[in-house]
């Protein structure tokens, strides 16, 4: 069903191509809204449009920003120990690039720390810096690395596919670790380095089912659920002594 | 087949959780013991944040000793005066306990602070359990039985506040109990253990109860304060998955039962052994990982630390 649609969807695209001229840059996705729900283990979404023939698509996917803490160890007396520690302000929980080649081919370097194309030329910055340049920088490596190493900082080698020099598609991957709440999917299309024109399409992953209720009950009305935590292990374990009685 | 749970934000085989559940019940269920201090490190060890495990361990650790206390109080086990005076100190302790959980997470620390706790604990636990079963072992035959005095007088019978047990046929002072409770009632918020195997010894040797009401006493205990850290984590740190307490519990329960009927039909003290080497094994592998120089210097903060 959602295939068919995607396809209708292209075909659609197609047909309106002559039109395109004044919306060089049509993108989409298959889904605007990620669930996760109690069996949820990662998911996909593709994305496709057209662009104007001869240009270059750049993606970039960023999850909502977070205040995030990065720690570098230290040993002591023999023993590993959380150190010192940088809080970098507003780092994206999620974020992930693709292009249609290799984004060094693509776009200078200018361009890229401009649009953040990616995770090298992301700005992060510590809310109060403590350290050296250079040891703000191996931070921010770590910083990369972990993400990375999670998942959450997608280093990808797949390309976008282009079917005829103008409809393009990829998959954006969604780890089950994937962090709730608004993305942002932006499409440019680049023509000889320059970004000409770019498209930022919303993308909201929430939790849903009964791990939605449990959590926002967690966290919204935590004494009720503690004290349910409470009843339910009492009557669970009467419940095992009940069965078990003979035993 | 996996399941999202919700506090712990990982997805995870319900197999594996269940299989968990079922291996650490067995234990329990064979040598009597609870069980958190292995089934905390497991689910550190499988991804689980330190934070969530230890504090839905308690949440667990409360139902298997409900439906172990019922069994205790049928035949009259249970010195519910002693439980209350042990149960005062319990709740100041969980209370610290989480005050300090609280704390060390702001800080940073508190993973460390976790397997530091456990290399400790498990490494003495484990070795004594070790001597002490090898040691019985090799004795079996040649059994030289001591006799020990019916009351002996230390310094602690000098305390204020001296309380009349009738149960435990016992006139002490109300305070030595108070505190071992507050050591119990810490190290179950910081470590998710019931920390019978503490309590036990603890009630045995430095109170003098007798044999018959230290176990229902201390799972009265148990349940009370288990109780308390799972209120206090959930409303200060909003760490307990029920869910992930539920998964295990329904494993647990199962195992227990098993390891029950086996371990009345195998000899104890190679038992025990078995069980010492799972312990320093355990031990082992968190001191390993505090030692070893990591594949990566730096790390992310957990969530709460801001």
């Amino acid at each position: 069903m959602k295939l068919k649609r995607i396809l209708l969807a292209l075909a659609f695209f197609a047909l309106a191509m002559p039109s395109a001229a004044q919306n060089p840059l049509i993108a989409d996705l298959s889904e605007h809204q990620i669930q996760i729900t109690t069996g949820f283990t990662g998911t996909q979404v593709l994305l496709f449009g057209t662009v104007e023939p001869d240009s270059d698509v750049v993606v970039v996917v960023r999850g909502p920003e977070e205040d995030t803490v990065v720690w570098r160890k230290a040993r002591f007396a023999g023993i590993w120990v959380n150190d010192q520690r940088i809080v970098f302000r507003r780092v994206p929980s999620f974020f992930a690039v693709r292009s249609s080649a290799p984004l060094e081919e693509i776009a200078s370097d200018t361009i890229r720390a401009r649009h953040g194309m990616g995770a090298n030329f992301l700005r992060l910055r510590p809310v109060e810096q403590t350290v050296s340049d250079t040891e703000l920088a191996e931070f921010k490596a770590g910083l990369i690395r972990n993400k990375q190493r999670e998942g959450l900082f997608a280093s990808s080698d797949e390309r976008i596919n282009f079917l005829g020099g103008q409809l393009f598609r990829t998959r954006l991957f969604f780890p089950a670790n994937v962090p709730t709440g608004f993305y942002d999917v932006e499409v440019f299309m680049l023509k000889d380095g320059r970004v000409e024109h770019a498209q930022t399409t919303p993308l909201i992953v929430s939790k849903a089912g009964l791990g939605a209720d449990v959590f926002y009950f967690a966290h919204g009305y935590s004494a009720f659920y503690g004290l349910l935590a409470i009843v339910l292990a009492a009557a669970a374990g009467a419940l095992a002594a009940f069965i078990f009685r003979k035993a | 087949m996996n399941i999202y749970l919700p506090i712990a934000e990982i997805s995870v085989n319900v197999f594996l959780l269940l299989g968990m559940g079922g291996a650490v019940g067995f234990l329990s269920g064979l040598f009597g013991v609870g069980g958190g201090f292995l089934m905390t490190p497991l689910l550190i060890f499988i991804g689980v944040p330190p934070a969530v495990a230890v504090a839905t361990e308690a949440n667990q650790i409360m139902a298997a000793s409900v439906s172990g206390v019922l069994a205790h109080w049928r035949r009259g086990n249970v010195d519910f005066r002693m439980g209350g005076v042990l149960l005062f100190g319990g709740t100041l302790g969980s209370i610290s306990g989480v005050w300090l959980f609280t704390l060390l997470r702001g800080l940073g620390q508190l993973d460390l602070v976790i397997s530091l706790c456990y290399v400790v604990l498990l490494g003495v636990v484990g070795t004594l359990m070790f001597v002490e079963s090898s040691r019985a072992l090799f004795r079996r035959r040649r059994q030289i039985d001591v006799r020990r005095k019916l009351h002996q007088h230390h310094w602690m019978h000098g305390l204020p506040l001296k309380m009349r047990f009738r149960k435990s046929k016992l006139y002490i002072s109300a305070l030595l109990p108070i505190l071992i409770g507050f050591v119990v009632g810490i190290l179950a918020a910081i470590m998710g253990v019931g920390g019978g195997f503490i309590m036990v010894p603890a009630m045995i040797y430095l109170l003098g109860m007798p044999t018959s009401v230290v176990v229902g006493t201390s799972l009265f205990q148990i349940i009370f304060v288990t109780g308390t850290v799972t209120f206090l984590q959930a409303t200060e740190n909003q760490t307990v998955d029920a869910i992930l307490a539920l998964i295990l519990l329904t494993g647990g329960v199962i195992g227990a039962q098993i390891g029950t009927r086996v371990g009345t039909r195998l000899r104890g003290e190679q038992l025990r052994i078995l069980l010492a080497v799972l312990v320093l094994a355990v031990c082992g592998k968190l001191a390993y990982d505090l030692v070893v120089t990591p594949s990566d210097i730096f790390i992310l903060g957990a969530p709460g630390e801001l």
